[in-house]
């Protein structure tokens, strides 16, 4: 069997980066592995602005952005395999593919860097009751066949979910010269970014209605309008507030999934909040020599973000197959990171207060809208540091930095919470 | 003007049975259907159960093809090459009251010859299925029960059809039967006429239609609405067999099954409607059938639903089919009412209209006739030796387009490239599984459209879901056609 010190399955933002971090701490052998026809993964049809920020100090688009990774790991000589899907990996870390001029092929890998990204929620999950005719998509289905193909989808268009790429959408598809009706949200607050609301919506006039929802979608063979109405306080539709939205397509964007597939089959423990793997510090699996990074382990709001921790996936996998070849590091009694009032997850899930690095940047997503709020982070549940906030919402990503040489000895958790 | 032997409308399962089975002998058949491929009606959605035949009134006509067909389709499902599993059902009762009517489908059963049938006890039952309620306390068991692709199926019927001389009509709808003055019949359609020497009615919830211009006793068909909850297949496994419950106070009662892809199954409720074409849910439907499916099998996870959809059964005024040869027009035979069991019933129902067809006519046997059919090639199903051999030869079939079902390239062309083959969206994925996963198509949709329009020769704006007016692009589109 063939052997490779890195597989990285995925060559989107997440993979390229890991890739890279992996060859600049050390390893020659690394091998990503991409279903697509070319690397990039979705920032291919992200054709909008709004990338780089923090990476680059400047505005790039999705392509620009996919683009600079994709020269640096041609320049770093990275190989990879395009129209390639991985259909199984172990716990052992055999990583099993298939693709048109090779078959089906398994490679050992010294360490897996899970990075396959997310999926959108789809109508079925969502169940909205009426019809199935055509004209329904996913924003992101939506996307790609404007974008990448140059199709239009259609002309009167009412979206579903305020999740970002369904913003984006709203924008995209009014250039196009569609009619966007109305953004309908279930949930009181937007699931995307405020800048999105902002430069998609509003400076366009369309309006965003909050708790509302399809209660039903009208046409045989094409759809011919959706039916929208007020959810209460429990999200069930509030009966006489239906309103007919007459339009030819319903775009939806209700959440992403990470497409995790792959990790369940190799038995690696899923958090049901995120619906990726748990990790600990080094963002690694419960299987060992397993990581993952980008939204395949929870999704993120900013492609730079993914970048940064995909980083980190990847010098963590490189630091393990060197060690591996030595003798294994003393791990050390892993901290568990707790998700207290008011935060839905973080990542990590754990820390190894030995071996942890210097600093360790713990992400995580609020669970509802909080003004002028502390986040506060306890240590065995005493106080440690308490951060003012103006502004939280479930739709950006929030961090802290942990330093190691503040973690007190012979505490067993660290806890991260809303306070008034 | 075309000359046809036999001319079948409707080619959904009936119809591609008669077919079949008419392609047995001499006999030049022609099956017009008025949507773009076969099983697009009633036999597309329903609940995929190979009934035991247990439920059937005894004498009946539905008794008697139950238990044929059942037997005939685990044949078929060998020599056709199409999935089909036999997993049992379960019919629960849950009180002391409902007990007498459990024992009255049990003796229903032994006098329509259902074989292997038993009462077990709630403790039987929970060791067969562990996630039954605690609530029940018997059921009746039958172990000849199955579950079958009811798309599958149909295809693989339409396809040996095809094979030994049958031919397809898509997007034709008949529009009248009239009698030639020599025996036969001119049939009309939205697009032409054809000579027929014998029709068979076979139009399912429209069989009324055509029954009403041949028949003096006029008959009514009532679409009867069945809504569904399918779920992942992480949920496939929770139960083997096929749950149903006993009919009692609480109504007729869901069911819970696996299906033969893995899914779990869940449905379905029964409400009588107007129009022929209405398979709308209802957030009202889906509600009840998901709390009535709970009394049989409490651990149902419903976030782990992936689609809902809804069927309509050919309900007739009575209880029975109809089958047979016309008195007042002979020549004119019909599979109509074809309601529950019809997908079970389905090839004893060709097999029987066929053989009264060929003995009426004296036609021949046909002495090349082909026996067997190959299936759609499951790539994620061969073994790693098998699949890197058949990917050596066609590499299309190294290359995932659906990546939640694993569906490759080379399967979506076989899809369209089969006789008859897919000529829209919902022809693909009901043969190959495309975009039937857990993303619904999401990933799959533009990749699925592009091999359409370049297989076909048609432009991307022509693509349909299913039928026509269903176009998936709407609108002016520059650059790429």
């Amino acid at each position: 069997m063939e052997y490779r010190d890195v597989v990285i399955i995925g060559g989107g933002p997440a993979g390229l980066a890991a890739a890279l971090s992996a060859r600049r701490n050390g390893v020659e052998d690394i091998l990503i592995i991409e279903r697509d026809e070319r690397l990039g993964g979705i920032l291919n049809q992200c054709i909008h602005n709004g990338f780089g920020l923090h990476t680059f100090k400047e505005e790039l688009t999705g392509p620009e952005y996919a683009g600079r990774y994709i020269n640096m790991a041609e320049a770093e000589g990275i190989p990879y395999k395009l129209n390639t899907m991985v259909t199984s990996v172990t716990p052992g870390r055999e990583v099993t593919y298939i693709n048109p001029s090779e078959g089906e092929v398994t490679v050992k890998a010294g360490a897996v860097i899970l990075a396959m990204g997310c999926r959108e929620r789809p109508r079925g999950a969502l169940n909205v009751p009426g019809s199935r005719p055509a004209g329904i998509y996913t924003a992101g289905t939506a996307q790609r066949l404007i974008n990448i193909e140059g199709l239009s989808v259609g002309r009167k268009v009412v979206i579903l979910g305020s999740g970002d790429i369904g913003l984006i959408m709203a924008r995209r598809l009014t250039w196009e010269g569609a009619e966007v009706k109305v953004v309908a949200e279930l949930m009181p607050y937007s699931g995307g970014l405020k800048r999105n609301i902002v430069q998609c919506l509003d400076d366009f006039g369309i309006p965003l209605k909050l708790s509302h929802t399809v209660v039903r979608i009208h046409g045989k063979e094409r759809v011919t309008g959706v039916t929208i109405a007020q959810v209460d306080a429990g999200r069930k539709p509030v009966p006489g507030t239906e309103e007919y939205y007459e339009c030819d397509t319903l775009l939806l964007s209700c959440g992403l999934l990470p497409e995790n597939e792959l990790t369940s089959s190799a038995g690696i423990g899923i958090n049901r909040v995120t619906g990726g793997a748990f990790v600990n510090d080094r963002l690694e699996t419960s299987a060992e020599g397993i990581f993952a990074c980008g939204n395949v382990l929870h999704v993120h709001d900013l492609v730079d973000y993914v970048s940064e921790e995909a980083e980190l996936a990847g010098l963590s996998a490189a630091e393990f197959v060197k060690r591996g070849k030595e003798a294994c590091a003393e791990h050390g009694e892993a901290l568990c990171l707790k998700a207290g009032e008011g935060i839905r997850y973080t990542i990590p899930n754990t820390v190894d207060p030995v071996n942890m690095a210097d600093k360790v940047t713990v992400r995580f997503r609020v669970s509802d809208v909080y003004r002028d709020k502390q986040l506060v982070i306890l240590y065995g549940g005493k106080e440690h540091r308490r951060i003012k906030k103006r502004i939280m919402s479930p739709g950006e990503m929030e961090q802290v930095t942990i330093g190691k040489d503040t973690i007190p000895e012979g505490i067993s958790d660290i806890t991260i919470r809303v306070e008034d | 003007m075309d000359k046809y032997d036999v001319a079948v409308i409707g080619a959904g399962v009936t119809g591609c049975a008669v077919a079949m089975y008419l392609c047995r002998s001499e006999v030049s058949v022609i099956v017009l259907e008025k949507e773009e491929d076969v099983c697009s009606g009633t036999s597309k959605a329903n609940s995929g159960i190979v009934h035991a035949g247990y439920d059937a009134r005894p004498g009946t006509l539905k008794a008697r093809m139950n238990v044929r067909g059942s037997k005939l389709i685990e044949e078929l499902s060998e020599t056709l090459d199409f999935p089909y599993r036999n997993n049992g059902s379960l019919v629960l009762c849950f009180d002391e009251a409902g007990m007498p009517r459990l024992k009255e489908l049990y003796d229903r059963g032994i006098k329509n010859g259902v074989d292997g049938i038993e009462i077990l006890t709630g403790e039987q039952v929970r060791q067969k299925e562990s996630a039954v309620s605690d609530e029940v306390i018997a059921a009746l068991w039958a172990p000849t029960a199955g579950i079958v692709c009811p798309f599958g199926m149909t295809a693989a019927f339409a396809e040996n059809a095809a094979a030994n001389g049958a031919q397809f009509r898509f997007l034709e709808e008949v529009t009248g039967i009239v009698r030639d003055g020599e025996g036969g019949f001119v049939i009309r359609t939205d697009r032409g006429e054809f000579f027929a020497r014998n029709v068979v009615n076979a139009a399912g919830v429209y069989a009324d239609r055509f029954h009403n211009m041949m028949r003096s006793q006029k008959i009514s068909i009532t679409p009867r609405r069945g809504e569904y909850v399918l779920l992942d297949k992480q949920a496939g496994d929770l139960v083997s067999s096929t749950v149903f419950q006993l009919p009692g106070p609480y109504g007729k009662g869901v069911l819970v099954t696996p299906t033969v892809h893995g899914n779990l199954l869940v449905g379905p409720n029964a409400e009588d409607i107007e129009d022929k074409e209405d398979t709308t849910t209802t957030s009202e439907g889906m509600e009840d059938i998901k709390t009535k499916a709970l009394r049989s099998v409490p651990g149902i996870p419903y976030n782990l639903t992936i689609t809902s959809f809804a069927g309509l059964r050919a309900h007739g005024q009575d209880y029975d089919f109809i089958l047979g040869e016309a008195e007042e027009n002979p020549g004119f035979f019909e599979a109509a009412a074809i309601s529950s069991p019809g997908l079970s019933s389905a090839p004893a129902i060709g097999e029987y209209i066929a053989g009264l067809v060929v003995s009426r006519n004296g036609y021949k046997p046909k002495t090349d006739y082909i026996g067997t059919r190959k299936g759609f090639t499951d790539v994620s199903r061969l073994s790693a030796e098998e699949r890197s051999r058949l990917i050596r030869e066609h590499p299309e079939y190294g290359r995932i387009v659906c990546r939640c079902e694993n569906v490759t390239e080379g399967q979506i062309l076989e899809a369209i490239r089969r006789t008859p083959g897919a000529r829209s969206l919902d022809g693909i994925k009901r043969r190959v599984r495309q975009g039937m996963g857990r993303c619904q198509s999401g990933f799959c949709t533009p990749a699925a459209m592009k091999i359409l329009s370049d297989e076909l020769g048609i432009p991307m704006e022509k693509i349909t879901k299913n039928r026509p007016g269903s176009e998936l692009l709407r609108g002016d589109t520059d650059g790429v056609s």
